[in-house]
């Protein structure tokens, strides 16, 4: 058996509300929230970044997986918002968690499903036998240019699954990926602030990816959307994840598990595999847990987990997701928030 | 912060390491070469627990220039459940959230950055546990 032997996710404690973003810019709060199904999302403080996200995220999964930090072979990092443009993120990581010397690093970006990128790769190497166990992360701290649509929902956080083949609290069954040449959002090298095709972005983009690789994974396994207890998918607003789930058949009670997104906003590399987490910080053993992703440029990777007795025995050694995202809360101004996010220009 | 430098740090600032005297049990940190307690030079690597208490804290309203954006800030001192004391930023927290006695939890954090080309530095800082 293959799959998570450990999970953990981390937030910061900075949120800032919807109305306080629209209000900036003139929008109508309530039609923004209405559009968006979105409340509020997360911030990162000033002492925040991807790294150090990881390094949280990560530290929840080896508690909950108790092995040997220097039994991990490879440590992946998927973000679009690493802070170092060259030297690898998890070089970090794995010196914080004494994971090492001996082990595989990379950082990854494939926008917002960087981070289940890392996930596929690291149980890949699992099941290839090459390493006992490999860590897959997602995690960003991303940004919206000011007054664009996407400063709404972009926010901060990030999941981390080790892969191992003892123990296992979640066995992969199926992967399936599904990728194109769609440029629906990037940013070429030198910018700051990605750019995006507006509505573009929705139907021949995320629609067109997450449905291809949800239905290939359907097919591939057999399996039918009645027979999952639980759904997620990239969570870019809390609107499009419904929109997808229903159109490829699942319910809205199969997704509200792992449906964060509305508290949380767009947490890009870390948005599906921290609606994970939240679904098995629920789940019970014999359960089906159906996930895909998507990155734009663009691709989506569809994963079909069962989740095993283990997860009893695991799931309380950290803290779980909706305690971190219901508690704890300090709310910012845009005054604040712009200062956080180093959106105004100061003298060095 | 030059790159050697912090090379040689990473052990006690990621992760908590220390010295524990082979002699006495004192625990050093960052560990030393000689034990201040009984003069000793054996030493064994030992991690320190994350988890404390607020001993004492002030805030800092004029910063280093580095550190200029994040005023005003607040510096404790926090009494690690294995006795240790440790000096660290605390973070995430205003005047008014802080008080002595607090329960406290070390946690990896961005410390400062050379400039806007120079490396990242990073370490621990303490939050309060809620
Ligand atoms: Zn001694």
């Amino acid at each position: 058996m293959i799959g998570i032997v450990g999970y953990g996710a981390y937030l910061p404690r900075y949120r800032i509300k919807v109305d306080e973003i629209a209000r900036q810019w003139g929008y109508d709060p309530d039609s923004v929230k209405k559009g968006l199904v979105l409340h509020e999302k997360t911030v990162p403080g000033l002492d925040e970044d991807t790294i150090t996200i990881s390094v949280e995220a990560s530290k929840k999964a080896l508690r909950r997986a108790q092995i040997d930090p220097k039994e991990i072979g490879a440590v992946y990092v998927g973000s679009e918002s690493h802070p170092y443009a060259v030297k690898p993120t998890a070089t970090i990581v794995i010196d914080a968690l004494d994971i090492g010397p001996n082990v595989h690093v990379a950082s990854y970006e494939f926008a917002c499903k960087a981070g289940t990128e890392a996930m596929y790769n690291a149980y890949a190497l699992v099941k290839a036998d090459e390493m006992k166990y490999a860590m897959g992360i997602g995690a960003d701290t991303s940004q919206g240019a000011p007054g664009d649509a996407l400063e709404f929902a972009a926010s901060a956080g990030g999941a981390a699954f080790i892969m191992g083949k003892e123990k296992v609290v979640a066995e992969i069954l199926y992967t399936n990926s599904y990728t194109s040449d769609t440029p629906d959002f990037w940013r070429r090298e030198g910018e700051y602030y990605p750019r995006h095709g507006g509505r573009f972005t929705g139907e021949p983009a995320y629609f067109k990816h997450i449905l291809g690789a949800g239905m290939a994974l359907l097919e591939k396994s057999k399996m039918k959307p009645e027979d999952f207890k639980y759904a997620v998918f990239h969570m870019p607003n809390g609107k499009f994840p419904q929109t997808a789930g229903r159109k490829l058949g699942f319910t809205k009670e199969q997704l509200e598990a792992g449906w964060i997104a509305p508290w949380m906003g767009n947490t890009y590399s870390g948005s599906s595999p921290m609606g994970l987490t939240a679904i098995l910080d629920v789940a019970e053993p014999g359960e089906l847990i159906f996930m895909v992703s998507f990155g734009s440029g663009a691709g989506s990777d569809g994963f079909i987990f069962r989740v095993t007795e283990e997860i009893t025995n695991v799931r309380d050694r950290a803290e779980k997701l909706r305690t971190m995202l219901d508690n704890n809360k300090k709310y910012l101004t845009y005054g604040e928030y712009a200062k956080y996010r180093r959106k105004i220009i100061i003298n060095e | 912060m030059i790159p050697s430098r912090y090379v040689r740090e990473i052990p006690q600032r990621y992760r908590l390491e220390g010295g524990k005297c082979l002699k006495c049990g004192h625990i050093n940190f960052p560990s030393r070469l000689i034990c201040p307690e009984c003069k000793s030079k054996e030493f064994e690597k030992t991690v320190l627990q994350d988890e404390g208490k607020l001993l004492t804290y002030t805030i800092i309203r004029v910063a280093a220039e580095k550190f200029s954006q994040e005023t005003p800030f607040a510096v404790g001192i926090v009494e690690l459940n294995d006795g240790v004391r440790v000096t660290c930023q605390i973070a995430d927290a205003e005047e008014g959230d802080i008080q002595i006695g607090q329960r406290i939890k070390l946690v990896f954090r961005k410390i400062q950055e050379d400039g806007k080309a120079g490396i990242l530095c990073y370490g621990y800082k303490g939050v309060i546990v809620g």
